[in-house]
């Protein structure tokens, strides 16, 4: 059997479990944190379909966190809370953004979308941080949560566990399933040698243009998710440096692996937390930890747990 | 709006167009010429701004501390290439960003470790502090004025060395295919470390004179990198004439965006409208232009010649 998929029922049966073990560690700290770990680890995921599947380097997907995050924001305000409906506004303007942002930037390839998807970013930050009805620069605390028929079970606690745990293991299998379906082998063709794929009658752009808006959209709902756990949304989510974040994700868990998304984001939640309770300048020791990583560690966390001999290039 | 305002905020302009050269100048060389992404280079504008108060802290001489900035942004920029960049220039970009970012985030925090969060500053020296009656009632700093002076010397200097040098030819040729350059015997490595450390020299050289300017703080060089990336997008990647004349489109198209985008909108929208939606523009501006040239001219503005 496929090791990699022991790891996952590993991963998904602790994370089940966990609501029932942190009681008797007794932290709710606990909990937040692998909240936090599974967030990043959908936006994560959803990148990998953009990066590690369809070899297209955004710097830019976090922005689409923050769309997604200010989507449901500005939909709460105004007295939309069914959960539902609040999902249904997210998609709608995340993919929009998307399919605007995306049919330009996939004009181009290589560095230059990724600068081009940098530029987008950066745009939709300063469109956020300019929303001066709901807290331009600062934010917005929201003092209403969604529901789900007309009940609060999802804005907090065991409800709101399960739910981010149910979209992690959602994007987790979807992302899994379309990576080996036609179209992720025809992404994967477009990603190794994109004129072999034009010429063999695929319209490349297309395809990429489907994967960028299912990986926005995807984003788009960890932003939703954010928003309910967090209860605050705030333009900072949409940073550059939090694309970079995610890169970073994805690259140490082990760029197009099955678990390699979810691996990297609980290492660095983790490295985070324990290097941040040693010293408070943490990142005195991550930043050269990166740049190690990448010198002497290719293949991230994913490969480490692979057995000999099965270490090609994962597809 | 009367004709000074718009004088100054042109002047302001170009000033800032010039520090943005400055900072591309390098980054679009390094890019060039080894096809290597560096998103470190901001953060070395940093580290010459901290250098610059760190050293008149400590000499209390401006135009020494220029110097020994200068010195000490070089030989940084020299370790990092021998250290770590020199091992990527044949990995994926992906790699490069990771790596470049790692630095990031030590520096940025290094920065703050050593001379707090808290943002400083240091004063212009005495004999370029004052200002200069340009109309009857127009004073504008000549401090400003000598750093547009000094970006404008640094483009010439650059344009007669890559056009009429040795170095410079090797620089172009390497452009244009560095296997084939190292094939004939030029020692390509070496070539790489002496671009790569000027590159730095200048980011750092920006972050110098721009420290009387504005505030110097951890993480300052995160957002001008972004821009310079506008920058070379625009001008054309490897393209140093590209880099002059985009860094000053970029910095009057900022400059004057900022201050007159709401008085523009607030003509044609209700004024509440207007503010609101005009800072949000005008800070958008400039990555529209990015991509309007990205989708429309790829190759930039003034593409450099044989870069792929």
């Amino acid at each position: 059997m496929d090791r990699s998929l022991v790891t996952a029922a590993v991963l998904f049966g602790l994370l089940l479990a966990m609501p029932f073990l942190l009681p008797l560690i007794g932290s709710a700290y606990l909990s937040g944190l692998i909240i936090k770990a599974m967030l990043l680890a959908i936006a994560a995921i959803s990148l990998d379909l953009l990066i590690g599947r369809g070899g297209m380097i955004s710097l830019g997907h976090a922005a689409f966190v923050g769309v997604g995050a200010y989507a449901t924001a500005i939909a709460l305000e105004n007295g939309v809370d069914d959960i539902f409906l609040l999902l249904l506004i997210t998609l709608a303007v995340t993919g929009l953004t998307a399919l605007v942002s995306g049919s330009l930037a996939l004009r181009t390839s290589g560095l230059y979308f990724l600068m081009i998807t940098l530029a987008f970013g950066q745009m939709i930050y300063f469109t956020l941080t300019s929303l001066a009805a709901y807290g331009g620069d600062d934010g917005l605390t929201l003092w209403s949560l969604a529901t789900v028929f007309g009940s609060n079970v999802l804005q907090g606690g065991n409800g709101l566990y399960y739910l981010v745990l149910g979209t992690l293991f959602a994007t987790w299998w979807g992302v899994y399933r379309i990576s080996r379906s036609r179209f992720g082998r025809v992404l994967r063709a477009a990603r190794d040698n994109p004129e072999r794929a034009e010429v063999m009658g695929y319209p490349v752009v297309r395809f990429r243009l489907i994967a960028y808006l299912i990986a926005a959209m995807i984003a788009g709902v960890s932003g939703l998710l954010l928003v309910q756990h967090a209860e605050f949304v705030s333009p900072a989510l949409a940073t550059w440096q939090r694309s970079g974040d995610l890169i970073v994700v994805i690259v140490l868990g082990g760029l197009a692996t099955r678990n390699g998304a979810i691996l990297g984001a609980f290492f660095i939640v983790i490295v985070e937390e324990v290097l941040g309770s040693f010293i408070h300048e943490w990142r005195l020791i991550y930043g050269p930890l990166l740049v190690l990583m990448v010198l002497f560690a290719k293949g991230g966390i994913s490969h480490l747990l692979m057995p000999k001999g099965a270490k090609g290039y994962a597809s | 709006m009367s004709t000074t305002l718009f004088l100054i905020l042109c002047l302001n302009g170009l000033q800032y167009g010039m520090l943005l050269f400055l900072i591309a100048a390098g980054l679009t060389l390094v890019f060039g010429v080894m096809g290597f992404i560096n998103l470190a280079h901001g953060v070395q504008y940093m580290v010459g701004a901290y250098l610059a108060f760190a050293y008149v802290q400590l000499t209390g001489s401006f135009m020494l501390a220029v110097i020994l900035s200068l010195v000490t942004a070089l030989i940084l920029g020299l370790l990092l290439e021998y250290f770590i960049f020199r091992h990527l220039y044949n990995r994926d970009h992906l790699d490069q960003v990771l790596a470049t970012f790692g630095i990031i985030i030590f520096l940025n925090e290094l920065a703050k470790v050593i001379f707090g969060p808290a943002t400083l500053s240091i004063a212009p020296p005495e004999f370029l502090s004052g200002s200069i009656q340009l109309t009857e009632t127009l004073r504008y700093p000549i401090y400003r004025f000598v750093t547009i002076f000094a970006g404008l010397v640094v483009a010439l200097g650059l344009y007669l060395t890559i056009s009429f040098t040795r170095i410079g030819m090797l620089i172009r040729a390497g452009a244009t295919s560095a296997e084939m350059v190292s094939a004939l015997g030029v020692n390509i490595q070496r070539l790489f470390m002496i671009v790569f450390g000027v590159g730095a020299m200048l980011a750092g050289f920006a972050g110098v004179i721009a420290a009387p300017i504005f505030a110097i703080e951890p993480g300052m060089g995160d957002n001008i990198l972004i821009v310079a990336f506008v920058v070379i997008i625009t001008g054309g990647m490897g393209s140093i004439g590209g880099a002059f004349f985009a860094a000053l489109l970029v910095g009057l198209i900022d400059t004057l965006g900022r201050s007159l985008a709401t008085e523009i909108l607030s003509t044609v929208f209700n004024p509440s409208f207007a503010n609101q939606i005009g800072p949000a523009l005008a800070s958008m501006l400039i990555y529209i232009l990015m991509a309007a040239i990205l989708v429309f001219r790829p190759k930039g503005l003034l593409p450099a010649k044989g870069v792929s």
